[in-house]
């Protein structure tokens, strides 16, 4: 019998607002230990909290991008739970009315296309962090993110397996940076993922699901679902049930388990926030932010592919990112006629070049204009498609411009075709044993020569007046 | 509705204030008196109406996205038990 893997995502994405979202303190990440909790994040008695007008211009901003609907009236609520790092002993959120309902995202698996439904999105408060580590048997509290602006994006339970999951995953990610709502950090928490995953026979209705936590990576949001659905149905298979829980991904053990501890919590007693007032949106106000949306990826991927005629992979690729879109078309700028050429540049070269170093597409060692500038002098003759990549290597990791490394290493092509014919005549004067192989039918001899003539000018040889004169000489 | 000795535990529990059985009882007749309350005003009809949310008929005021505090750490942390590193120390949480 056949099963099927059932996943519905919860993503807190932080909000990249300067201030928290209920108290003027700071929101940096790598501060030392509380020094950017005020009185109202660490709960002192008589404090109120004030809504953050930044971050409920991103929350309207990641709706409209996703088609959903925006709330014109929306509830903060509280979520009641006693737990050190809240020091409130509840947190602010959002319960019966949140800022946004529905919407959808697309996603591409494999090649099909898919569209992901969203339930809602609503605005909440992050809590601290608790440090277990070596305090003589005491927990360490930090209350720097305690009131940093979070988004929880819940989506429908309409992904089939854990491929579907990380498609859907990268694509909210891809699309919350596109919208500078969230830096995306996923090492720093700025976008952390729980799965809720079930198991089911084809045609059956939904099973019992278990919530995980703890999915930092989209790696380990892929091998835990795959964990969790072996575990669900081996259960299953066994004639067990599944019990609901919530369950913590282990990525050392590559596991999931019980955390029983939030179990017993489990009754949040939501109600109203009496400090804080519905909070109400006008036209003007959501149509500003409307006016100001930038180009979205799918958008982007649909003209990249009608303007520059890229395939729909290449177009993905490019994409994936606005800084590197960016990036791609500040370079087509360069050399406008050659748009597949800077594709392959961009992702090849520049892309394994920052693999290497770690390094994101904003810190990349070579300007977008001077990449075009290279890859003019491709194709201006100055130098080979293959020179090139090693005055590539030379601009990463000197930062000196193409010409001027050209001009230094005297990597400029021989395109003169004296100098070209005198280097070929050497080689078929040194190898008449070859020659005459070559003229009896051993067509093969001819890469031969050319990587003779190659070596002899230090690969400087412009590949295709090379490939002409020795094929004329050879024959003549 | 009716309450029970176990309801009273619980809300207790989750509200973590400690209740001593002698106490049970009393609890019990004071929430089933407010709950007496809640039922008569259930029988009130509200079709048609939306829920309120907050007992002012306003609308929440925003702020400017501004940092606007300043670092009091060592003065907050005078009020703290006890503190090491700049952290403020609590009875060990097990995960």
């Amino acid at each position: 019998m056949q099963w099927e893997i059932v996943v519905g995502l919860e993503v807190h994405a932080q909000l990249s607002t300067q201030s928290k979202i209920f108290s003027g303190a700071a929101t940096a990440f790598g501060a030392a230990p509380n020094v950017q909790a005020c009185e109202v994040d660490i709960a002192l008695p008589g404090v109120l909290p004030v809504l953050n007008r930044g971050a409920v211009e991103r929350a309207v901003k990641f709706g409209l991008a996703v088609g959903a609907r925006i709330n014109r009236r929306s509830v903060f609520a509280r979520k009641n739970y006693f737990y050190p790092d809240l020091p409130k002993g509840y947190q602010i959120s959002q319960f019966e009315l949140p800022i946004v309902e529905g919407g959808e995202v697309a996603i591409e698996v494999e090649g099909s296309a898919r569209t992901i439904r969203l339930v809602r999105a609503h605005l909440e408060e992050d809590a601290g962090k608790s440090l277990h580590e070596d305090f003589h048997g005491m927990t360490g509290i930090d209350l720097n993110r305690a009131g940093t602006p979070l988004l929880e994006i819940v989506s429908e339970p309409d992904m089939r397996g854990s491929h579907e999951a990380v498609a859907y995953a990268k694509a909210l990610h891809a699309l919350v940076r596109y919208l500078e709502i969230c830096d995306g950090n996923m090492q720093e928490g700025s976008f952390r993922c729980d799965a809720n995953v079930s198991v089911r026979r084809i045609g059956a209705p939904l099973g019992t699901r278990c919530e995980i936590k703890n999915l930092n990576s989209f790696r380990f949001l892929e091998r835990a679902i795959e964990f969790e659905a072996r575990r669900q149905i081996g259960i299953l298979e066994e004639g067990g049930s599944i019990a609901q829980e919530t369950r913590l991904y282990d990525s050392v053990k590559d596991e999931t388990r019980s955390m029983r501890s939030k179990e017993e919590a489990h009754d949040y007693r939501y109600f109203p926030d009496p400090d804080l007032l519905p909070m109400t949106l006008d036209e003007a106000f959501i149509e500003a932010i409307r006016g100001g949306l930038p180009e979205l990826p799918q958008a982007k991927r649909a003209r990249f592919v009608a303007d520059y005629g890229l395939s729909a992979y290449d177009a993905g690729v490019l994409t994936a990112s606005r800084e590197l879109a960016d990036y791609f078309e500040a370079v087509v700028r360069g050399v406008p006629n050659e748009p597949k050429v800077c594709a392959n540049w961009v992702m090849g070269d520049l892309s394994a070049a920052l693999n290497k170093d770690d390094l994101d597409i904003a810190r990349a060692r070579i300007p977008a204009s001077e990449l075009a500038r290279l890859i003019g002098r491709i194709q201006d003759g100055t130098v080979s498609g293959k020179i090139a990549k090693e005055v590539f290597e030379a601009m990463w990791s000197t930062g000196k411009d193409a010409d001027a490394l050209i001009e230094e290493r005297g990597l400029k092509q021989i395109s003169d075709v004296a100098a070209l014919e005198a280097i070929v005549d050497e080689i078929m004067a040194a190898n008449p044993g070859q020659v005459e192989q070559y003229r009896a039918g051993k067509d093969k001899l001819f890469g031969f020569f050319v990587g003779q003539a190659m070596k002899a000018t230090k690969g400087q040889a412009n590949p295709a007046q090379l490939n002409d004169i020795v094929r004329r000489k050879l024959t003549a | 509705m009716s309450l029970s000795n176990t309801d009273v535990k619980r809300i207790a529990q989750l509200a973590r204030i400690a209740v001593s059985e002698p106490e049970v009882g009393e609890y019990l007749r004071q929430l089933e008196g407010i709950f007496g309350l809640i039922e008569e005003m259930q029988g009130v009809d509200t079709e048609g109406l939306s829920p309120m949310s907050h007992a002012l008929d306003e609308s929440l005021r925003m702020r400017e996205d501004t940092v606007t505090a300043r670092d009091q750490r060592d003065l907050f942390q005078t009020l703290a038990p006890q503190v090491e590193a700049g952290l403020y120390l609590v009875p060990k949480v097990i995960e």
